[in-house]
């Protein structure tokens, strides 16, 4: 690119935010008319046929879910920048284990979690004095509690179930967290980890406020950019299953009477990584059709909580045997929260 | 003497946007100047960096952490090493 000298013409934030927040509120309310227009005026289906109602409700939930997904990232993202993380770990630091453990559950929320993060995140912990227990509690509850998952489940599933998600999310979270702490498994910490003395480092970063909207925007085009052909298969595919999978298969396969169905989908969760956004869709669907609501929430949890690519980074800072401990630990709570809610519902 | 220019990330995607669009500032405005990328987790929690990535790094001062920085910003940052073009018809 040749440098040419473009005056860019700078306009005011609040201008930016007003006519987003515009677009989104009309295109939100647009939604519904043209999805129904465009399959019963446009494409002409019969609204009483199976085909209608399956590319109608295709219609409508792939931009409901898509404006969904790119309001509540925006704005988490933009709070999220205001959280410290220093300070998030000094306040970590000086607990005893029941508090802390909570607390970190609690904490894995507000804070952004990548695979890619896991190490630094584990290393800076422990370094700072954080007990090995609470690290884990907060290691568990950050990739299960995050936005992407939560406006999926709101937005197609329902609160409900979206709430029984992040509170059993916690629970496993600080079951993991306190157990392992009483297991005293410091030793099958590599050692290296113990060796490292972290620096302080002056930041002279004071982003201004829209230094970190645009931020904030950004990164919110990443993800959505990234999940949303996810999120329009896995739509596509939960529309099909509500229009042709038989209940009683599905019940068959993964009902009460099968009580391998919880286990199973566990394990089918761990390669499944990150796809929450395809697979939610396609969830939601089978819970129409007699998924019971504990097998479904310990799949959820399954897909976001173990992941493949995040075992194979963690064991850079953990020996095998606290690796498994730890993974071994967290399936059996998915597990057991699968079968109570099983239970419960039943 | 050239600058130092550093972006400090383990390998997430805002990190390696961060990069590319410092090489790509880089390039177009300070030939020659090269951003080492670095991801080693332990060296990123050993300078102070915990959860604070992708971070810029330009001559040890810290000018964007936890945040992908705009162009323009960057620019900005990189202005005082500008090589300037010549040709001028």
């Amino acid at each position: 690119m040749t440098t040419v000298a473009v005056r860019r013409v700078d306009v005011p934030l609040w201008l930016t935010v007003l006519a987003g927040t515009t677009l989104w509120i009309v295109a939100w309310f647009l939604a519904l008319p043209l999805s129904t227009w465009l399959a019963f005026d446009v494409l002409g289906l019969d609204p009483a046929s199976q085909l209608g109602q399956a590319v109608a409700f295709f219609l409508f939930d792939v931009p409901k879910v898509l404006l969904l997904l790119t309001g509540i990232v925006t704005m988490v993202s933009f709070l999220r920048s205001f959280v410290s993380p220093e300070k998030v770990r000094g306040a970590l630091a000086g607990r005893n284990a029941v508090v802390g453990t909570v607390a970190a559950a609690g904490f894995g929320i507000v804070t952004p979690f990548c695979s890619c993060s896991a190490v630094p995140l584990f290393i800076g912990f422990l370094e700072a004095g954080v007990p090995l227990g609470v690290t884990f509690a907060f290691l568990v509850a950050s990739p299960m509690v995050n936005e992407v998952a939560i406006v999926l489940l709101w937005g197609l599933v329902g609160p409900q179930l979206t709430i029984a998600y992040v509170v059993a999310g916690l629970v496993v979270a600080v079951f993991a967290g306190l157990l392992i702490g009483r297991l005293g498994l410091e030793r099958y910490v590599e050692d290296y980890v113990w060796k490292i003395r972290a620096g302080s480092v002056a930041i002279n970063d004071r982003p201004t406020l829209s230094d970190r909207t645009r931020d904030a925007w950004r990164s919110t085009v990443d993800i959505v950019g990234r999940v949303w052909p996810y999120v329009i298969v896995g739509i596509g595919i939960g529309a099909m299953i509500h229009g042709f999978v038989p209940t009683e298969l599905v019940v068959q396969i993964g009902g009460p009477g099968n009580p391998l169905a919880v286990p199973a989908l566990v394990a089918l969760g761990v390669p499944l990584y990150s796809n929450a956004a395809g697979t939610i869709p396609i969830i939601e669907a089978l819970l129409g059709k007699g998924l019971p609501v504990g097998s479904a929430l310990a799949f959820m949890m399954a897909i976001t909580a173990l992941s493949l690519p995040e075992m194979v980074i963690l064991r850079k800072v953990m020996k095998p045997r606290l690796l498994a401990t730890f993974v071994a630990i967290v399936a059996a709570g998915i597990i057991a929260v699968g079968y109570l809610f099983n239970f419960f519902t039943a | 003497m050239t600058v130092r220019v550093e972006v400090l990330g383990p390998g997430c995607r805002r990190c390696t946007k961060l990069l590319e669009l410092v090489r790509d500032v880089a390039l177009d405005e300070c030939p020659g100047v090269e951003a080492r990328y670095v991801t080693d987790p332990v060296e990123i929690v050993r300078r102070g960096f915990f959860m604070r990535t992708p971070a810029l790094v330009i001559d040890g001062t810290v000018v964007a952490a936890g945040r992908v920085p705009s162009r323009r910003e960057i620019s900005t940052w990189l202005a005082p090493h500008h090589i300037p073009l010549e040709v001028h018809p």
